[in-house]
């Protein structure tokens, strides 16, 4: 591994609610490397998109340390491109206003932000959609161009929430392959959570997979792959193994849960 | 590069109503504009029918319910002499003026009581428990502070409107999705920013689409206000008619309201479809 650009620490957080506490997360302990994709993955509420939100900045935490090159981060920034499951485009812009928006945000002047966005429209292949709005696209452009957008004013960190979650399985496909490309063409870090264990080993060098509430990381598996990552990879015999060895992992924390459910009972 | 836009598109099936299982009056069935028009207007003719039957026949007196030539007479001698026009404009200046005060107040404290909570919790209990006092309790007040002028006008229509629009603002605020604002976080915007940027044209198409619905409640206020007080107006003619039973009059000033109600309805309806045109999906 490279030179740490991301240290979770001993990382807690804990919901304070009227029906009381909820703890989280708890001994978070996660290093991402420089350009590294790393993919967190885990039953549902075991808190990985807790754990995103507090590295986006949008999510504070109550125990142990987040730092990016060695600064622990407190709030949003333009270094960390953040991509919502839920598309998140403004509806009353176009696909290129979308991704100007976030340049203007940064900083460019309108010039700057017309062109850079252009170039990202057409690295996601959405030329010819400009001037559409969100409303004229399919979920599949509409996550494209929240990728351009979130690529386009060069943050140094990509983290991606379930952002393929709401596709079809066919559209989903394209999206992964159109990621992985991208990713290894214009590398970076990425941390990304999904529940689509397939997903995670086609896309990532590392798998996170996260225990139960309170959430922390159970088990960390390299996905040693060649890249570039091809769709044939996926019926590969090596391919299937660290599925299998993922979902395992997963699949100990669902028993453990109906486990408790039948204790409770 | 994989992109599903390449795929044939199919055609979106066309639904007929007549196939929908139940027809016209099934769940889903989809109704066209000119369709919707035709059966719109027919409502209508069909109640001025049974208006112009019933009456005709002699089944209700004329004093109670006039015939509709007869209103349509009366409607028309009152345009002839200018009156009509005349209560018509100063009750139109006075429900524009009186709209325009209620809504410039409710807007940026609706904006403010939606996307902040502390001033949620200092502004929203204080107007609920005013919108429950009833407005027509007002009237007498009003007169009292206000004199019998135009100012009582627009005191009715701002205490009938501008509690409810606040409430509906701050609604339509608060519906902006969490993730909007989280991404002009992510963008390091300032909340003044993001404000301006992202919540208020978030939810302007639903604040134009309340301002519709309080501009129905508007009308009814100031009729009540011109009703009780008042030298000229809609609402006056109605009292003055009263005094006289002139039920024709009565009836065609009612039919006159609907009518502008609708007139100003569906100007709105255009509006929003013309300023927020983004949201039609045409593909």
């Amino acid at each position: 591994m490279t030179a740490s650009k991301l240290v979770i620490s001993n990382l807690g957080k804990t919901f304070r609610g009227d029906r009381g506490d909820v703890v989280a997360l708890s001994g978070v302990d996660l290093t991402l490397g420089e350009n590294e994709f790393v993919s967190l993955v885990g039953t549902s509420g075991c808190g990985k998109s807790t754990l995103l939100s507090i590295v986006a900045g949008l999510e504070s935490h109550d125990a142990g340390s987040v730092t990016i090159e060695g600064k622990p981060i407190s709030s949003p920034g333009l270094d960390r491109g953040v991509v919502f499951q839920s598309y998140t485009l403004l509806p009353w812009l176009t696909t290129l206003g979308n991704v100007e928006f976030a340049l203007l945000a940064a900083g460019k002047s309108r010039k700057e932000a017309r062109d850079i966005a252009r170039g990202h429209l057409s690295l996601v292949g959405l030329d010819g959609f400009a001037d559409a709005f969100p409303s004229e696209l399919s979920g599949g452009m509409k996550q494209r161009v929240a990728i351009a957008r979130a690529l386009s004013y060069r943050p140094n960190m990509l983290l991606m929430d379930e952002p393929f979650g709401a596709l079809d399985a066919l559209t989903r496909h394209h999206m992964q392959e159109l990621l992985a490309r991208i990713w290894e063409q214009h590398r970076l870090t990425v941390l990304f959570v999904t529940h689509d264990v397939e997903e995670a080993v086609y896309m990532s060098d590392r798998v996170a997979v996260m225990s139960n509430r309170p959430g922390r990381i159970k088990r960390i598996i390299n996905i040693d792959l060649p890249r570039p990552r091809t769709y044939e990879m996926m019926g590969s015999l090596e391919f299937t193994r660290l599925q299998r060895e993922v979902l395992a992992e997963i699949r100990a924390e669902s028993i453990a849960i109906a486990a408790l459910g039948d204790a409770l009972a | 590069m994989p992109g599903e836009s390449r795929q044939p598109r199919t055609p979106p099936a066309r639904i007929s109503s007549k196939r929908v299982p139940g027809g016209l009056f099934s769940l889903t069935a989809s109704v066209g504009s000119r369709q919707f028009i035709t059966i719109a207007v027919l409502v209508f003719v069909a109640l001025g029918l049974a208006w112009w039957i019933v009456t005709k026949a002699g089944w209700v007196t004329p004093l109670f319910l006039p015939p509709p030539g007869k209103v349509m007479a009366r409607l028309q001698e009152l345009a002839v002499s200018g009156k009509l026009l005349d209560d018509m404009l100063i009750s139109i200046y006075r429900i524009s003026l009186g709209f325009l005060i209620s809504t410039a107040f409710a807007l940026p404290i609706g904006i403010l009581i939606g996307s902040y909570r502390a001033w949620e919790a200092m502004i929203e209990p204080l107007v609920d428990f005013i919108r429950y006092m009833p407005v027509v309790a007002f009237v007498p007040l009003t007169i009292l502070w206000t004199g019998t002028g135009d100012a009582q006008k627009f005191l009715i229509i701002f205490i009938g409107t501008f509690f409810q629009q606040v409430l509906l603002v701050m609604d339509n605020v608060k519906s902006v999705p969490r993730d909007f604002i989280n991404l002009g976080r992510t963008l390091q915007m300032p909340e003044s920013r993001i404000l301006t940027r992202i919540i208020l044209p978030s939810a302007m198409p639903g604040i134009w689409d309340s301002m519709r619905i309080s501009l129905g409640w508007a009308w009814t206020w100031l009729v009540v206000a011109e009703l009780v007080a008042a030298t000229s107006g809609l609402g006056y003619r109605i009292t003055t008619a009263q005094r006289f039973f002139q039920t024709d009059t009565i009836f065609g000033y009612l039919l006159l309201l609907g009518v502008l109600g609708l007139a100003t309805d569906q100007a709105m309806k255009w509006g929003s479809r013309k300023l927020f045109r983004y949201l039609r999906q045409s593909r």
